[in-house]
């Protein structure tokens, strides 16, 4: 399943990380949509090779800013609206030099409804959100963002000390049996590689979280192949049903083959959020 | 006394106000970077010793900071022997290749370099996609590097430096000059521009702090009208930062993400500052980043 590193595709490295290049003179709106229809079906080729993906409105949806505030730090809300049952969503960013930002295949302890995360966009593009369905068929969403220069804007240099710490907010309270939605921080740089260290001109190299594995109680609630398109300091948040008191699992290996795992109560013991 | 130096480019000439004996503040625009403003949106400026002069801010681009130095050569034929750097971002930087002629130290924070190795290029690269090409300047770098605190002299008449902790960015610089007790806190303070945090939101509110504990007759902030009450100035500045604080925590504790978070968090400031709607959403992007953590 780890395949996503392979489908890179060349592409300009563009644009801007801050909103006072926000009067570039934009390319014209024909242009622009018949490049992304085109941009499209490379990407969709190069993930799904001859897999059709059909209309996914009544199966999906995707929420994205319009335009980033950080096109290092875009937020994405997928939430299956419940027209077919789903195993799995793929999450690209058409115009990013790796598309693929994450595949998320869910588990028997998934609740699949909500999936938020972060990523980066390098440049204005399509984004698209593809369900695979239990019938074995891709639905596709897509959004239109407004970001520029998230993937090579230079970023803090320090890889912490607090390397793969992990929190986890229960965003529900407790019932046995009822589905819970859950959000995972990963203190992780994510770094993809492109960020060049002005003064050697060498790149920060690459050292990204490759999968994310999610149990419950034994059984698996989520498993992620992830790519250089997410967010420094991950964050994800993801639906699952507790069938009684237990721990959630978690467990992430990274592109130095580095893993971490952390275990958390569920319902949270001693643990509440902090807030003023 | 305002000096006037008139120029081919921008439309207005180019003015200074001395704002104390031996300090002229040019005001920066409030306004982003476009084509017609030559990124003159700092406030820059020179203060007049017995023997030297020191440039404050030197300005936007390289033009931004030519207008200056013509502007200090109308005023005084002293030395031009310190160009500060308050910090790395391009509003505060792009104006020290104008004074390489005069040889002066250029003073930064220690950790100014580094700031410079990761960004200074591709800023250099993204300002002249605005301004045209061969008009940002070079990327000057520091000669001078303060690392706590350090003072500088322009005959009888001497600036203190400090380097603070880690607050608008991880590298901000602070005057003050002792004869006016007039502070040059630079993107410390930030008066009616929203500010923008690029470093730490309770470092920010620490540092302000600790600037309040001195006593002082004006300050001159990176942004805004050229002089100001310090006090009067710096507790607007926190009341925009305690509520991004309080309000950001908010919305972490009651599980809200990011998006949610920029659409409610601080709202009430809207009306307080020009340039809201450009900045805010991207300070709450970065105070979150930073509180999600505690």
């Amino acid at each position: 399943m780890g395949m996503t590193t392979g489908i890179r595709l060349p592409e300009v490295i563009a644009s801007c990380a801050f909103a006072w290049i926000a009067c570039l003179p934009a390319a014209r709106a024909d242009d622009e949509e018949a490049a992304r229809i085109a941009r499209w079906v490379q990407v969709q080729r190069a993930v799904f090779a001859d897999r059709q993906v059909l209309d996914g409105a009544s199966v999906l949806q995707l929420e994205a800013p319009q335009r980033a505030l950080d096109p290092a730090l875009v937020p994405l809300t997928i939430t299956m609206t419940g027209g077919k049952p789903v195993k799995g969503v793929y999450v690209i960013i058409d115009n990013n030099p790796a598309p693929m930002a994450g595949h998320f295949v869910f588990g028997p302890a998934a609740d699949p409804r909500t999936l938020k995360m972060r990523v980066r966009v390098d440049q204005y593009t399509d984004i698209h959100a593809v369900a695979e369905g239990a019938d074995g068929r891709l639905y596709g969403v897509a959004k239109f963002v407004k970001a520029s220069g998230g993937c090579s804007a230079p970023a803090g240099s320090e890889e912490g000390t607090d390397l793969g710490q992990m929190k986890l907010h229960l965003i529900d309270t407790f019932t046995a049996g009822k589905p819970m939605q859950a959000q995972l921080m990963i203190r992780h740089p994510n770094f993809n590689g492109m960020q060049m260290d002005q003064l050697t001109r060498y790149y920060t190299p690459a050292h990204f979280i490759r999968t994310i594995d999610v149990s419950y109680g034994g059984g698996q609630v989520l498993h992620i192949d992830s790519d250089i398109s997410l967010s420094t300091d991950p964050v994800i948040s993801f639906g699952f049903v507790p069938r009684a008191k237990g721990k959630l699992k978690v467990a992430v290996r990274d592109s130095k083959d580095q893993s971490f795992e952390h275990s958390f109560n569920v319902p949270a013991t001693g643990l509440v959020p902090q807030g003023a | 006394m305002p000096g006037l130096v008139r120029n081919a480019h921008a439309d207005t000439a180019f003015s200074t106000t001395q704002i104390a004996p031996g300090i002229h503040i040019r005001r920066g625009v409030d306004e982003d970077v476009t084509p017609h403003n030559d990124d003159a949106i700092a406030n820059t400026g020179f203060i007049v010793g017995r023997d030297a002069v020191a440039v404050t801010e030197s300005g936007g681009s390289l033009r931004d900071g030519e207008r200056l130095r013509a502007a200090i050569r109308q005023v005084t034929k002293l030395p031009i022997r310190y160009v500060l750097m308050s910090h790395v971002h391009p509003d505060h930087i792009f104006g020290a290749g104008a004074f390489s002629q005069d040889r002066p130290q250029f003073v930064g924070h220690s950790l100014l370099p580094r700031a410079l190795a990761q960004r200074g290029e591709y800023y250099r690269k993204r300002l002249e996609q605005v301004l045209g090409p061969g008009t940002a300047g070079p990327v000057m770098q520091p000669t001078m590097l303060v690392q706590d605190q350090a003072q500088i002299d322009l005959g009888g008449r001497v600036l203190e430096l400090v380097a603070h902790a880690k607050a608008h960015t991880d590298c901000d610089l602070s005057m003050f000059d002792r004869e006016t007790q007039t502070l040059f806190p630079a993107d410390l303070l930030f008066v009616r521009r929203v500010p923008s945090l690029d470093g730490s939101l309770k470092g920010w509110l620490q540092e302000l702090s600790r600037l309040k504990m001195r006593s002082t007759q004006r300050a001159v902030p990176g942004h805004g009208p050229p002089s100001v009450d310090f006090a009067a100035a710096a507790a607007e500045l926190e009341h925009y930062l305690d509520s991004l604080l309080v309000e950001t925590r908010q919305a972490i504790a009651h599980g809200a993400e990011i998006d949610a978070a920029v659409r409610t968090v601080a709202q009430s400031q809207r009306n307080h500052w020009t340039l809201f709607d450009d900045y805010h959403g991207h300070n709450v992007t970065q105070a979150f980043k930073e509180l999600e953590w505690e």
